[in-house]
């Protein structure tokens, strides 16, 4: 039923209504512009980092250290994940394989779904969970103990000490851990092969590559830089740009996993996408 | 007794005006620091203090005004040139700041290795263990700073400060968060730092015994703005509820 206002109350009606339209077209307002810094702090942050890349003065030594600590922070974790997810694999796809009477395939397509997808996508967001949230969390924590003021005092360029060899170790140490998460995926694809029949290791590698192409590499293995990239970049710019209270640091974190994990499936998606337009 | 100062001024700020979204922090702020002075700057939390000397290192940059470092306009510098004015900074940070993941000797290596490039090991070794001895601790060298307490945190990071010999300190709040006994020991240590370094000081503090101990000359903030500037003993002998609320409390406890 429609509310019939009283000529008398009708100016405050219209009063109480215009303030109601006024806050909530500013509250909207706000957060669009809101929007548009953030975006705007993510492209600045994009150049800063591109530029103090490829500028003189390149900090190797925390590169390598870097790389080691995501390697070795990282190694033991995928290989027991790239194993399990060989193994179930293995075992989901051999009662329909074996329905189509297509047993022998069973090696080739586990080979081919962790070569083209399942390594580097799990890769990825092992990563992006394990390295993105303690980039932002110990970036964060910089942030808030004014250790990245101190650094700039100390004339050290903050982007260059500490963002672009995390960028860069990311994006270097992720294709390796994916290559190892296929390899270890093909290892526990062989596993799950031998629980309920009894192959050979070398007719089971024979098998598994014999339809493999290079080309069911290079795609997979490009779309890992990315991802490496993406990871890197997103975690740096959680912590970089964290608060100033405690809380930030969890908040950069958080954030950080949650973010890099998104754009990892949205990075797969189009490179897929575009993979799928060349072969 | 009050000490002298010269009337050189290392710092000229003019009409200083900063402020984060809405909030105005520092309306028209205007002030000189003087060759070899301590300077002191009062006020209640958020009135803008650590956001003035963190402008004057241009860890943030001001909206309007002028900041003039040793003849320097810093809101002007590029890159090249404000890193050559930040070699004559040094900047106690209120927490410390020391790298978390650097042992001590890291730690006081690395502003020597990014802003006296041309020093070699030997020489960086020799100033490492100086820069220790006047904090007069000689004996952590290969500590992490997780492994230290407040108060020697804050020596560590008091050395780092003076190891590059800087002609300006700023101190942001050199003593919070310390006991008695050892707040009173690094204030001591701002004196004797400015007495051997012929530094300028820039002091931010709530403590009042380090206040005494080390102002030659009080600014008090309020409101974003410079409330009065005097001598402690003017501080000390004012009327004003508002300045003598700050020296009563003190006395009391």
């Amino acid at each position: 039923m429609k509310k019939i206002i009283p000529i008398q109350n009708f100016k405050k009606y219209a009063v109480d209504k215009t303030i109601k339209v006024s806050e909530k077209s500013i509250e909207k307002t706000s957060k669009f512009s809101s929007f548009l810094v953030d975006t705007a702090n993510v492209f600045l942050f994009l150049v800063r980092v591109f530029k103090n890349t490829f500028s003189k003065g390149f900090e190797f030594k925390e590169f390598t250290k870097h790389c080691f600590q995501i390697g070795n922070k990282s190694f033991a974790l995928i290989a027991i994940t790239g194993t399990i997810i060989g193994l179930v694999l293995t075992i989901q796809s051999r009662p329909v394989l074996v329905k189509f009477g297509a047993l022998n395939m069973l090696p080739n397509m586990v080979a081919i779904s962790l070569i083209r997808e399942m390594g580097p996508v799990i890769t990825a967001l092992i990563c992006a969970g394990k390295i993105g949230s303690s980039m932002g969390a110990e970036l964060g924590s910089m942030r808030v103990t004014e250790q990245i003021d101190a650094l700039e005092v100390s004339s050290a360029n903050p982007i260059k000490y500490l963002i672009v060899p995390r960028v860069l170790a990311s994006t270097f140490m992720i294709p390796l851990l994916s290559i190892f998460a296929i390899s270890m995926g093909i290892l526990g694809g062989w596993i799950g092969a031998n629980i309920k029949g009894d192959l050979n290791f070398v007719l089971y590698i024979s098998q598994a590559f014999g339809k493999v192409e290079f080309m069911d590499f290079i795609p997979a293995v490009i779309k890992t830089f990315f991802f490496g990239s993406v990871i890197g970049l997103v975690g740096c710019y959680k912590g970089f740009n964290a608060g100033r209270g405690t809380e930030s640091v969890g908040i950069a974190a958080n954030t950080a996993v949650v973010t890099a994990s998104f754009l990892v499936i949205l990075v797969d998606l189009i490179a897929v996408q575009i993979t799928d337009l060349f072969l | 007794m009050e000490k002298t100062t010269s009337i050189k001024s290392v710092i000229d700020i003019q009409n200083l005006k900063i402020g984060f979204g809405n909030l105005q922090v520092l309306n028209d702020v205007s002030l000189q620091l003087f060759d070899q002075e301590n300077l002191v700057i009062l006020g209640k939390s958020g009135t803008g203090k650590s956001v003035l000397i963190k402008c004057i290192a241009r860890l943030l940059k001001a909206d309007k005004g002028t900041i003039n470092v040793l003849g320097e306009e810093v809101n002007m510098l590029k890159a090249e040139e404000l890193n050559n004015i930040r070699k004559k900074l040094g900047f106690l940070f209120q927490s410390g700041a020391l790298y978390d993941s650097m042992t001590v000797k890291e730690n006081l290596e690395f502003p020597l290795r990014r802003l006296k490039k041309d020093l070699s090991q030997s020489e960086i070794d020799a100033k490492v263990i100086e820069a220790l001895a006047n904090v007069g601790l000689e004996n952590v060298l290969n500590k992490m700073p997780s492994e230290l307490s407040g108060g020697m945190r804050k020596r560590i990071s008091l050395a780092r400060t003076i190891i590059v010999d800087p002609e300006i300190m700023l101190y942001d709040e050199p003593t919070t968060g310390l006991d008695p006994v050892t707040a009173e020991e690094i204030s001591e240590l701002i004196n004797d730092i400015q007495k051997k370094y012929k530094t300028a000081s820039i002091i931010i503090t709530h403590d009042m015994e380090c206040v005494r101990t080390v102002a030659d000359r009080i600014i008090m903030l309020k409101e974003g703005i410079v409330y009065k500037e005097g001598t402690l003993s003017e501080f000390e002998n004012s009327t004003d509820s508002y300045i003598s609320s700050f020296f009563k409390t003190k006395k009391i406890s």
